[in-house]
């Protein structure tokens, strides 16, 4: 009896392994659909809504919101379109997951999000496998976008590259203020450790002098104790601090190194752009603080006016940082692809990487690793750019 | 001996596995089912993996170990820096190798002095040791820090995964009905006892925790090289809590309940993605609510077993 | 020498926010064998609830430092009596797993309620910074280190000298024994759970004034250091859980200061497993045999 079960067995299994190595040919990519006027699109956004850097998720979740929602009441929109939200609690392999359900179940024409570089690059090749763009408004890594040599064909970003903004601080502080010697302080994240690589290098090779290695200039997301850290660099003689880092770490550590009485010009990048930065540091220390970044908002422009009034409106002043602009962007970018292609799919993938976006954070194109060439711009914290602000150029 | 193995009973678990392999591969290569479960289904095949050699740990030795997470993250970045490589199965198999050779070295350190302690200072520990391989993961060059490993190739395949799972449950359901195995549950009962039947109890600790480890670094493997992307974060502690929870939701020590709590938590989490918000609140609340009204798991320690199926048919016939 | 004293001070400070919360472990785990890994969030909580009872009713420090003192107080009793009073008797696991699922519910609904961005305090002490000899200090750490003692010294009476003290260590000792003195357990297991959560109110107002940023998973990481210092004082020890509390956040302190700032968690884990190893009942700790 057992030996004619096994045969049943047997022979079950092989036919399986059969059909499954027929099976696995058929049915991959997906080829877009046309869209007619006045359709229904469904985007996607993939975020960051639990978990450590919820707070960043969920500002450039809302912004995502609040983008569709004004393109909506607007008169002249060509589709009508819906917001499907999936939270990635930040995880990688989570995100892969997210990503997945909203092209497969949703059928969304494009993604937004996530915020950190971990979690979008999770979702890059399912994205690039049905051909829905994978639009990520800070997925800021170093060749993020790239998958070995080449590019994956659905992501996009919208934001600057780490060592783009790194090699525009460091450039600017050794050559235009005159800076010979740098500290570093990094967060221990892709964000931080690519900034201070970018930024030490830039800034030996501009004659400067760093004078402590990231092995003790790091910090872990969430500390709020620096004293111990800044009390062994004030030890130090050094005339610029560049913090490579986010507000919340980025805030505290202004106010406990001046408080310390280092007076040394403190230089960081976009991460510093949120209001809740000046909060944490105090107004007082933000003397002779400057950031790298896109915008002026203390010098906003009408468009910029406009999407903070109604933010602000819709969630309150906290939330508004530069990843809601981003975010913003982010969506605007890809419904103006959307409109131009008249379908998704390749086609909207296509039109996106020609696309010629003037949006809330500087007018750009696409280069060939689908990062955009934008300006940065070199702000005094204290006014947030209102009086005066530097545009440079990476030489 | 040919006859013991090809016993009613594991012919019937053979049927079994084969006919969810079937159902399974048919559902997902004919498209039947959307990629976004097929997903689903290959993390929870995962988490089967996880939970079972974790069970192993906690249900059968009844060392509480807070540190598989780890684990799990020296199989993923050996095999996540190998198949960066070398991007074939040769690779991944040679990941799988260096991962398991890795843990056991590393489970000979943290055990050999830990299994001393008991109860939550071994559980302290253990989380300790879990991070502190963390922490230097993301100091290392070749796993490319805080950042990661990305652009690893996906060489997970279904029948690939299906077959590690199946045998790492063969591998822990043999180990507890062997002589050692017997002599983990003594220590489970009550370890002073055991030593005094002449049981030597840290060998035995050892090699389970071992076991388990080898069968975490395995998942691990299979982890990294299906989402393309690992970062030290994802190996945190709250990795190895989730671990934990499916197996004490099954019910410690019984193998079968932990492969329904990970299929149940898989599902669970899956429809839980949709309340973003929510999400971790209605997570907690099921946390308390189970080990408030049902302590000892939904199954306890019962086990899907064919054998006494078999007996009770015979019996009535 | 001045950066080591200079880092010594900073230590001392960091120490003390440990100790303060560790004094609540050390209590519950003392009494009832728990790994209470929500009492890292009944500090979060207490923060929170200084930051809207002083930005929202503009309170002074001490009325708000009693307001979170009361409320987490509170919160204890009450997440005892629903989630963990069921589960005495039940496994060690069963009771852990409970304890990470009420952190995640604290967690989660102060996200939901007050959104995951990070909230600033308004000043609520004056903070002038004066030299002794060469080293720097600030009036708020003097606060925060007076503050810990003080209520170091005030739980030391309590558990000391009090009636409801001496019936706590009872039961700490033998629950079952302490009942048949007629002792009601359960009243005194609610009462280390309202002087524990109470302190970490203290903990979490004080990070609010001196760190000036707080947010809803600030929680998680003190919440395993302070567990860490406690045990190693001691499990059950008040002095201990203070001095563990400082030694750790002067540790901490060190690595930084004399060896890389990467591997300042790593220390923290390190002092845990060694400490394990030779020393299981910890510094002040008293060593239970155990009984066959």
């Amino acid at each position: 009896m057992s030996k004619k079960f096994l045969k049943v067995l047997l022979s079950s299994a092989m036919t399986v392994s059969m059909l499954a190595a027929c099976g696995s040919g058929g049915g991959a990519g997906g080829s877009g659909s046309e869209l007619a006027e006045g359709d229904t699109v469904k985007i996607g956004g993939n975020f960051e809504l639990s978990g450590d850097v919820a707070s960043y998720g969920t500002a450039e979740s809302n912004a995502v919101e609040l983008a569709i929602k004004m393109y909506n009441e607007s008169e002249d929109a060509k589709y009508k379109l819906e917001y499907v939200s999936v939270d990635n609690k930040g995880d990688a392999a989570e995100s892969t997951t997210a990503a997945t359900k909203l092209i497969e179940e949703d059928q969304v024409a494009f993604i937004v999000g996530p915020a950190t570089s971990g979690a979008s690059i999770a979702t890059y090749q399912v994205a690039s496998d049905s051909s829905v763009p994978v639009i990520s408004p800070s997925a800021t890594q170093i060749n993020a976008t790239m998958n070995g040599d080449e590019v994956y064909p659905s992501a996009f970003r919208i934001c600057f590259e780490d060592s783009y903004q790194g090699a525009a601080m460091a450039q600017y502080a050794a050559k235009d203020m005159g800076k010979k010697k740098a500290a570093v302080l990094a967060e221990t994240s892709d964000y931080g450790q690519g900034l201070a690589n970018q930024f030490i290098e830039t800034f030996e090779a501009n004659g400067g002098e760093v004078i402590n290695s990231l092995k003790d200039g790091s910090y872990n997301a969430g500390d709020t104790d620096f004293n111990a850290i800044l009390t062994k660099l004030s030890e130090k003689d050094f005339d610029v601090l560049y913090v490579a880092g986010y507000y919340g770490e980025a805030g505290l550590i202004i106010k406990q190194a001046r408080e310390m009485g280092i007076d040394a010009t403190i230089v960081g990048a976009d991460g510093f752009d949120s209001t809740v930065l000046a909060q944490l540091a105090g107004k007082e220390n933000l003397n002779d603080v400057f950031f790298t970044t896109a915008i002026a908002s203390g010098a906003p422009t009408e468009a910029q006016e406009e999407f903070k009034k109604a933010y602000i409106e819709e969630y309150g002043e906290d939330a508004l940082n530069m990843f809601s602009y981003l975010a913003y962007d982010s969506v605007m970018l890809g419904i103006q692809a959307l409109e131009e292609a008249g379908a998704t799919g390749p086609a909207l993938q296509e039109a996106l990487e020609k696309a010629e976006f003037d949006g809330l954070t500087g007018s750009f194109t696409f280069d060939e690793t689908h990062t955009p060439v934008k300006s940065v711009l070199v702000i005094d914290a204290a006014t947030n750019g209102a009086e005066t602000n530097a545009e440079v150029t990476v030489k | 001996m040919s006859k013991k193995i090809l016993s009613k009973a594991n012919l019937c678990w053979m049927a079994l596995s084969v006919a969810v392999y079937i159902l399974l591969s048919v559902l997902i290569n004919f498209r039947i089912i959307s990629s976004y479960y097929t997903i689903t289904i290959y993390n929870i095949l995962i988490n089967i993996i996880l939970a079972v050699s974790l069970n192993l740990i906690i249900g059968i030795c009844g060392q509480f170990s807070l540190g598989h997470a780890g684990f799990m993250c020296i199989g993923a970045y050996s095999a996540g820096v190998i198949t960066k490589m070398m991007p074939n199965l040769g690779g991944l198999f040679l990941g799988v190798l260096v991962g398991m050779v890795i843990s056991t070295v590393a489970a000979l350190i943290v055990s050999v002095p830990t299994l001393r302690l008991r109860g939550d200072y071994l559980a302290i520990a253990t989380l300790g040791f879990a991070e502190i391989i963390r922490i230097i993961v993301m100091n290392m060059k070749i796993t490319n820090g805080a950042a990661g490993l990305s652009g690893i190739p996906k060489l997970t395949t279904f029948t690939l995964l299906f077959i590690c799972m199946v045998i790492s449950i063969i591998i822990v359901c043999n180990f507890t009905r062997s002589a050692p195995g017997r002599a983990c549950i003594s220590i489970r009962e009550d370890e002073i006892a055991s030593e005094a039947m002449g049981i030597n109890t840290t060998k035995y600790k050892v090699s389970a925790f071992i076991i388990g480890a080898l069968l975490a670094s395995l998942a691990g493997a299979l982890f990294a090289c299906n989402f393309y992307v690992i970062k030290p974060t994802q190996f945190n502690f709250n990795r190895s809590i989730d671990i934990l929870v499916m197996v004490v939701f099954g019910g410690m020590g019984s193998m079968t309940s932990s492969v329904i709590a990970a299929i149940v938590i898989g599902f669970l989490n899956m429809i839980l993605q949709n309340f973003s918000n929510l999400r971790m609140i209605i997570y907690g609340v099921a946390l308390v609510s189970i080990m408030i009204f049902k302590p000892t798991g939904l199954l306890g320690t019962r086990e899907l077993s064919f054998e006494k199926l078999l007996k009770r048919k015979e019996r009535k016939s | 020498m001045t950066q080591f004293l200079q880092q010594i001070v900073n230590g001392m400070s960091l120490g003390s926010i440990y100790a303060l919360i560790a004094l609540g472990y050390t209590m519950v785990y003392g009494i009832i064998k728990l790994i209470n890994f929500a009492h890292g969030d009944i500090y979060m909580l207490g923060s929170f609830v200084a930051y809207i009872v002083t930005t929202k009713l503009g309170v002074g420090f001490f009325p708000a430092m009693i307001g979170s003192m009361v409320f987490c107080g509170i919160m204890g009793v009450l997440i005892e009596r629903v989630a963990y009073k069921p589960l005495r008797h039940a496994t060690r696991i069963s009771a852990l797993i409970t304890a990470m699922g009420v952190s995640y519910i604290l967690e989660y609904t102060t996200q939901l309620v007050m959104g995951s961005e990070k909230k600033t305090y308004p000043v609520l002490l004056n903070n002038s910074t004066f030299q002794i000899g060469s080293v720097k200090v600030s009036t708020q750490q003097i606060y925060i280190l007076v503050i810990t003692i003080v209520m170091m010294i005030v739980l030391q009476y309590i558990i000391r000298h009090t009636k409801m003290g001496r019936a706590m260590r009872a039961v700490s000792v033998d629950e079952n024994a302490a009942k048949l003195m007629g002792i009601n357990v359960d009243t005194v297991i609610s009462f280390t759970f309202l002087l524990g959560s109470a302190l970490a109110g203290v903990a979490g107002i004080l990070v609010g004034v001196y760190y000036n940023s707080i947010n809803p998973l600030m929680g998680m990481t003190p919440g395993l250091k302070a567990f860490i210092a406690a045990v190693f004082g001691g499990i059950g020890s008040v002095p201990g859980a203070m001095i563990g509390g400082l030694f750790i956040g002067i540790a901490e302190t060190m690595v930084i200061a004399y060896g890389s700032s990467l591997y300042k968690d790593a220390i923290v884990y390190v002092i845990l497993i060694l400490i394990l190893i030779i020393k299981p009942e910890g510094l002040l700790g008293k060593n239970e045999r155990e009984k066959v």
